[in-house]
């Protein structure tokens, strides 16, 4: 199994059949020659994928989903995923200038963000990975914001109910609950608000998903689990978390599940509309599994060449979310040169303006890290921090001597 | 809705003093949620919610699936849509599945949104030995949550305090884990609900003024250490017993300052010397952290360090054998007979 990895080899996705523990000994066994066929991402996934704009740029029809839109609506979808595209790249550079500790790029899955992120109400709420920058925008938070955590220079960092966009979280599932609890607040509330809960195909492994499938069943609660399947959790591919397409889970838990194509915004957009339609009209949650790939590394501490092969990338690189909707844009006269140049320029605005931002991002107050500990006060926090503030006023007097280190 | 509430003085076990500062904030305010495994129909297995389910309905007191991670993860969401879920967890043994979400998520949440969010939620879990349970239903645990910031740890040792420090803990806008020392739960006190409490939340309490020896416990050992100073006075010792009531935050020795001090015979009181008791293990148990009391009550510094007499390094007493014989610490020497 491991020699499969390294050479890229990989298990058929789909076994046709469940297979016996022998089989599959057998299977992981035969490291030698790594036999079976690698997938071909290329192929766009079982015939069940949703999909409404093709990697070229076509539109198609599906049976189930469709969604109008306008030639406005088209060239807003395609500035937002320029510029997030563009945030998200300024992001890793900075990093490498060692303005950020580390960061985790959305790259290759922006259509599913946007889509997604696009598809809800402002008072509908999202709760978020620690990849959702895209979602972040459609919401509406500042970029920046985002950054602070990255930083280090908070642990979160903005206001969730300001934008209806929840902390980044970074222990793996755990928000899908929030999300859950949420949306049953949202049903005794008797709103048509409805709530997404963003994760990974690394994530649907986690105890707490499942528990957060199990609550929002059995409440009826009107939440959409959007699972962003981009093929990997850090270096483990998804064959290593699940046996049966993430989507199926759902039927399980007595929901509908779909795939949808992650590349394709318009899908996500229709998908999630659907979703959140009804979740809205009290017909209870709905799994989404959007199928596409993490272009870049895990984050910016992980090489990913130690476990996949150029070859895959390359085939995603063809089904790249932004080329589809440029070349759809310019197909049908939507948009022209200038357009297209604007955009880029404002891509290149806003990445300045976030270099600017976090370079002069201020420093925390060391002693901020007392605040908020508990929204009531806390005894040991105050004494602590009286002890900490004397203990730095006991330096001022060396500050203003000099080198005395 | 709620039944009809009870005036004047009342003679409660602790189980009812719990049921009624459940009622009483519910009534009082239509955002607190009882959550939790058979609280509704079946009242808990306890009878903590008795009643609850039939008067709020079970929108407000939600039989929830066996999953308690799932029970305070959805908690969270829920204060965050703005209600104010009081969780039970059925038994102490069975809160680790949903120790991540407390730690992890609950703790920390409100620091990291800068303030802007709250997390007012209690969880109530019946917890310690005493009452010949199987294993997991006996654990003292209490440590690792005083241990976490972002968390106040309180357990009341009598129905009276139980009551008045679950309508306080619910009214908190900080996570509280509400400890409720199971052997208790059938003493009775008499209180007055329409009354207002003595203390704040986090006051440790003198249960019992005296001057040569003070036993400092919290939860069930409260009473244990009051029927040891009883048998200490029969032969002549005059021991005072302390109520920390809360193992995170201390806001106060419960020894006033001279300055502030009532006039009356406790306020001078002077211990030679103190014991902690608690029966969490030794190291990082609060008995642990309770010596840090020693030289600050009011300007007088003990002869000596507190003793302490928790429980031991081992898995929770086997009920056979009963719990009193594990602990590693000698019984007070000076005179202090042990209660039978
Ligand atoms: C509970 C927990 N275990 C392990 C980790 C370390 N970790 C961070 S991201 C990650 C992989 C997550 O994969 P996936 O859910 O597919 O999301 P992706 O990173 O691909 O967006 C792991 C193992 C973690 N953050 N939390
Ligand atoms: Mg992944």
């Amino acid at each position: 199994m491991e020699e499969g990895d390294r050479t890229g080899c990989r298990q058929p996705r789909r076994p046709e059949r469940p297979r016996s523990e022998r089989d599959r000994q057998a299977q992981d066994g035969g490291a030698e020659g790594c036999p079976r066929r690698p997938r071909n991402p290329a192929e766009s996934g079982p015939p069940d994928l949703v999909q409404l704009l093709t990697p070229q740029g076509e539109r198609r029809e599906h049976p189930d989903f469709s969604v109008e839109i306008t030639p406005e609506e088209m060239r807003a979808i395609y500035r937002d995923l320029v510029l997030v595209r563009r945030f998200d790249a300024e992001a890793t550079s900075l990093q490498r200038q060692g303005e950020l500790g580390l960061w985790a790029s959305l790259l290759g899955q922006e259509a599913a963000q946007v889509g997604s992120g696009r598809a809800m109400r402002p008072t509908d709420y999202a709760f978020p990975t620690y990849r959702e920058h895209g979602v972040a925008w459609c919401k509406g938070v500042d970029p920046l914001n985002l950054l602070g955590m990255f930083r280090g220079v908070n642990h979160g960092g903005w206001d969730p109910n300001e934008k209806n966009f929840h902390l980044y979280t970074i222990v793996i599932g755990s928000q899908t609950l929030h999300a859950t609890g949420y949306a049953m607040g949202i049903t005794k509330d008797g709103s048509d608000d409805a709530v997404i809960a963003y994760f990974g195909d690394g994530a649907s492994s986690q105890g707490d998903v499942s528990e957060a499938f199990t609550f929002a069943s059995v409440y009826n609660a009107p939440v959409v689990f959007f699972c962003q399947n981009n093929q990997w959790a850090i270096s483990e591919p998804t064959e290593k978390q699940t046996r049966v397409p993430l989507y199926q889970r759902a039927s399980g838990f007595g929901f509908p599940g779909v795939r949808v194509d992650g590349n394709d915004v318009l899908a996500c957009l229709a998908v999630t509309r659907w979703a959140l339609e009804r979740a809205r009209n009290g017909e209870g949650p709905t799994l989404i599994e959007a199928f596409t790939y993490r272009m870049g590394a895990h984050t910016t501490s992980d090489d990913p060449t130690r476990y996949r092969v150029a070859d895959e990338l390359e085939a995603w690189r063809q089904k790249d979310p932004i080329e589809r909707v440029k070349a759809y844009l310019v197909r049908e006269g939507w948009a022209d040169n200038e357009f297209l140049e604007s955009v880029a320029a404002e891509s290149e605005q806003l990445a300045r303006r976030v270099r600017e931002g976090v370079r002069t991002m201020p420093d925390p107050d060391p002693s901020s890290i007392f605040e908020h500990v508990y929204a009531e006060g806390h005894a040991l926090v105050d004494e602590e921090r009286e002890g900490y503030l004397a203990y730095a006023a006991s330096f001022a007097d060396a500050g203003t001597e000099g080198e005395n280190a | 809705m709620a039944a009809v509430q009870a005036a004047g003085t009342q003679q409660w076990t602790m189980v009812k003093a719990l049921n009624e500062a459940l009622r009483r904030s519910m009534d009082e305010n239509p955002k607190t949620l009882v959550m939790g495994e058979d609280v509704g129909r079946l009242g808990g297995v306890f009878r903590v919610t008795d009643g609850l389910h039939k008067d709020f309905g079970e929108s407000r007191v939600i039989d929830t699936p066996l999953a308690e991670s799932g029970i305070v993860g959805t908690a969270i969401g829920l204060a965050l849509r703005g209600y104010r879920p009081v969780v039970e967890i059925q038994f102490d043994g069975f809160v680790y599945p949903a120790f991540d979400q407390i730690v992890t998520q609950l703790a920390k949440m409100h620091a990291r949104a800068l303030g802007h969010i709250k997390l007012p939620i209690t969880i109530r879990i019946p917890y310690a030995g005493g009452i010949g349970a199987v294993e997991h239903h006996s654990e003292s645990h209490e440590a690792y949550f005083a241990h976490t910031a972002g968390l106040k740890v309180v357990s009341p040792s009598n129905p009276e305090d139980a009551y008045w420090m679950l309508r306080q803990s619910i009214a908190s806008d900080d996570p509280v884990i509400f400890l409720e020392p199971k052997r208790r739960y059938w003493d009775k006190s008499k209180l007055d609900p329409a009354g207002t409490p003595s203390l704040g939340l986090h006051e440790a309490r003198i249960a019992r003024p005296g001057r040569d020896l003070t036993l400092i416990a919290y939860g069930p050992m409260v009473k244990l250490c009051l029927e040891a100073a009883a048998a200490a006075a029969e032969d002549g010792l005059n021991l005072e017993v302390v109520d920390l009531r809360s193992l995170s935050p201390w806001t106060s020795t419960p020894w006033p300052s001279r300055s502030s001090a009532p006039a009356g015979p406790w306020s001078c009181t002077r211990p030679r010397c103190s014991w902690a008791w608690a029966r969490s293990w030794r190291r990082g148990s609060p008995s642990a952290a309770s010596t840090r009391w020693r030289p600050r009550c009011c300007g007088w510094a003990a002869t000596s360090p507190p003793t302490r007499r928790p429980g031991s390094r081992t898995p929770s007493c086997l009920t056979w054998t009963g719990c009193s014989t594990l602990s590693t610490a000698p019984w007070p020497s000076e005179g202090v007979r042990r209660p039978s």
